[in-house]
């Protein structure tokens, strides 16, 4: 495996120069006059006489080795530490909107861990009428609930507050995934434990953490609590892969990543918040006046070019092109996207694939015709609250510069006469 | 209205098993063990179990966080966030020492060590002086710099009425200029790099 994963890029490169280096005349030859007979369609090719692999081959398989560029990639420098970082979702060579878990982004603070069903407590306690325990077996009893929702790393984008620093959507805007969750919802835990004690909910906190050595504590508020977040075992339709949380985390619809705490071991509820160090030295943006916010938990409407763009070159030459990406917001459901494609002087109306979902990835098109020159190609979502995406500029004169997280901005791919792209901000 | 008879899942949780796994620190001291710990102590304890990665003074090693320094950076360009510069409440330094830290051996000190190593880090970001001891007792009168340096999320206020209506689509601006680029930079992975190498 590990030789596919070195092998291909390479190859990959060399096949984009070769088509590059011949772009301006040959481009068109794949289309054009067909005097000499393909021999792909003449001569019998192997895997129309001979046998493939038996249905027995594989009986939990991974994608062929042709995808084996369709992968998580980490960027060393970023972190200290591997068991304490980031990698990146390949959104890039992804289309439609669910995020195959195998190569859906990870963020761990003290590794993935290996925890067994069998070994697996949920405890609830604090403000409760009875404190519970609950084992695994427990939780698949409680009715459930399947719900399609995004996590997006708060720091998605982070790097790119001070300029255009990483070169693809991969790096840029990988630190996503979208999933179709199945599990109880928090609330019916919270219930089921009793919250009379709790008196007036309105100013009542859940903590929760999970069973790593990082804990991962995050405080939530009751509405939220009691309202769409969800205590998830399975997503995309089977168990959650050990690295997303096996074998249960909560799902925070719309909020920030770090609050879906994986491998969710308590919840608490509390009359404060705890202000744990994943709300008070992480998790908090620095203004510009050197004050911070602190509790900003909803992920406002974002949307990003995925093809093309700098892992994505136009190979194809000029005609027909698909511009497609995604959008997504935390209030609610994508509502529109614009594209422009000269920096955004003009815009254009893309196509959604569906009508947006509340707090889901949304896909986009615009189907439109390249006439070879260059391109500043942008995107820019509108939710069902009428927030439009603002530019980084527009960002930056509220914010500064040190935010690290929430960076929402719209992001401009430079497409080049030759087809390729680049990560780059404009005026 | 779906809620209102509960399932009967789940058995009560013993004394004990909470005490095990709740052991978190609120910001006004509740949840603090019994406990004492000073600076010589600290320094002691830091230089065994933390100094390899947060450095002799807490100033950090390499890519490792720096837990002290940065007084007055938080409006520079780059500024350096440390419990010192930063963190609001010594509740969490306890916390989330005596919760996850050292680093892939957590959960392995002693009150008491946790209490010199947090008194440590106060006297690294010179909050304290080198006779300071930390307790249960005066852990509250003890005040971070920054505890008043942080607002509540107020987006719904300085950001979504802005942000908001009937975008421009036509005649947006006059003139668009690439102002920096990420290939100048060049810090993406090689091994990532799947794009075409430009042609001179």
């Amino acid at each position: 495996m590990s030789e596919l994963i070195k092998g291909k890029p390479t190859s990959r490169r060399a096949f984009l120069r070769g088509s590059v280096a011949a772009a301006a005349g040959a481009v068109a030859a794949g289309t054009a006059q067909a005097g000499t007979p393909d021999p792909l369609i003449t001569e019998v090719q192997p895997w129309a006489n001979g046998f493939g692999d038996g249905v027995d081959a594989t009986p939990y398989g991974l994608p062929i080795q042709y995808e084996s560029d369709v992968i998580r990639r980490n960027v060393e420098w970023l972190t200290a530490d591997t068991t304490s970082s980031i990698n990146f979702t390949p959104i890039h060579a992804l289309d439609g909107t669910i995020t195959p878990q195998g190569c859906a982004f990870e963020r761990h603070h003290s590794g993935a861990i290996d925890l067994r069903k069998e070994d697996y407590r949920l405890m609830i306690n604090g403000l409760v009428d009875t404190p519970l325990v609950f084992t695994y077996a427990d939780l698949e009893r409680f009715p459930r609930e399947n719900h399609v929702y995004f996590c997006e790393c708060a720091a998605n984008t982070g790097m790119e507050w001070a300029g255009a620093q990483l070169n693809g959507a991969q790096f840029t805007h990988g630190m996503i995934h979208n999933m179709e969750y199945t599990g109880v919802p928090l609330r019916t835990l919270l219930e089921e434990a009793g919250l009379d004690v709790a008196g007036d909910l309105k100013d009542k906190w859940v903590y929760v953490e999970g069973a790593d050595a990082s804990s991962n504590g995050r405080s939530i508020p009751m509405a939220k609590a009691l309202g769409d977040c969800l205590v998830a075992f399975k997503a995309n339709g089977e168990a959650l892969r050990k690295e997303h949380g096996y074998p249960v985390r909560l799902v925070v619809p719309g909020w920030e990543g770090n609050m879906w705490v994986k491998w969710l071991r308590r919840i608490e509820v509390t009359d404060a918040a705890v202000e744990s160090r994943e709300e008070t030295s992480k998790y908090t943006d620095t203004l510009a006046d050197g004050t911070s916010r602190k509790w900003t938990w909803v992920m406002d409407a974002k949307s990003i070019i995925t093809s093309p763009s700098p892992q994505a070159p136009i190979t194809h030459g000029t005609g027909p092109l698909v511009i497609t990406g995604l959008a997504w917001s935390g209030h609610g459901a994508i509502t529109r996207v614009d594209v422009s494609k000269d920096g955004g002087k003009t815009w254009e109306t893309a196509r959604l694939a569906k009508p947006g979902e509340a707090k889901a990835l949304t896909r986009f098109y615009l189907d439109t015709t390249w006439d070879g020159e260059e391109m500043l190609l942008q995107s820019r979502a509108m939710d069902e609250t009428g927030y439009i995406q603002p530019t980084k500029a527009q960002l930056r004169e509220v914010r500064g510069e040190n935010s690290i997280y929430h960076n929402n901005c719209i992001q401009t791919w430079w497409v080049r006469p030759n087809g390729e792209a680049e990560n780059v901000e404009i005026s | 209205a779906v809620w209102a008879a509960p399932f009967g899942l789940g058995r009560p949780a013993l004394l004990e098993e909470i005490a095990a796994w709740d052991v978190k620190v609120m910001p006004d001291g509740r949840g603090l063990p019994e406990g004492r710990g000073d600076v010589e102590t600290g320094d002691e304890v830091f230089g065994d179990q933390c100094a390899v990665c947060h450095g002799d003074f807490a100033e950090g090693v390499g890519n490792w966080p720096k837990l002290a320094g940065g007084w007055g950076t938080l409006d520079h360009d780059d500024p350096l966030k440390t419990v010192g510069s930063y963190w609001p409440y010594l509740s969490t330094l306890w916390d989330y020492v005596n919760r996850s830290m050292p680093f892939g051996n957590a959960q392995t000190l002693s009150p008491d060590e946790v209490y010199a190593i947090v008194a440590y880090i106060l006297y690294s970001n010179n909050l304290v002086e080198d006779d300071f001891e930390l307790s249960h007792e005066n852990f509250m009168d003890v005040e971070l710099p920054n505890a008043g340096g942080f607002i509540v999320d107020d987006r719904a206020e300085t950001e979504y009425a802005i942000w908001h209506g009937e975008p421009c689509m036509e005649n947006c601006k006059d003139t668009v200029e690439i102002t920096m680029r990420a290939r100048v930079l060049d810090v993406t992975p090689d091994d990532a790099d799947s794009t075409a190498t430009p042609e001179p």
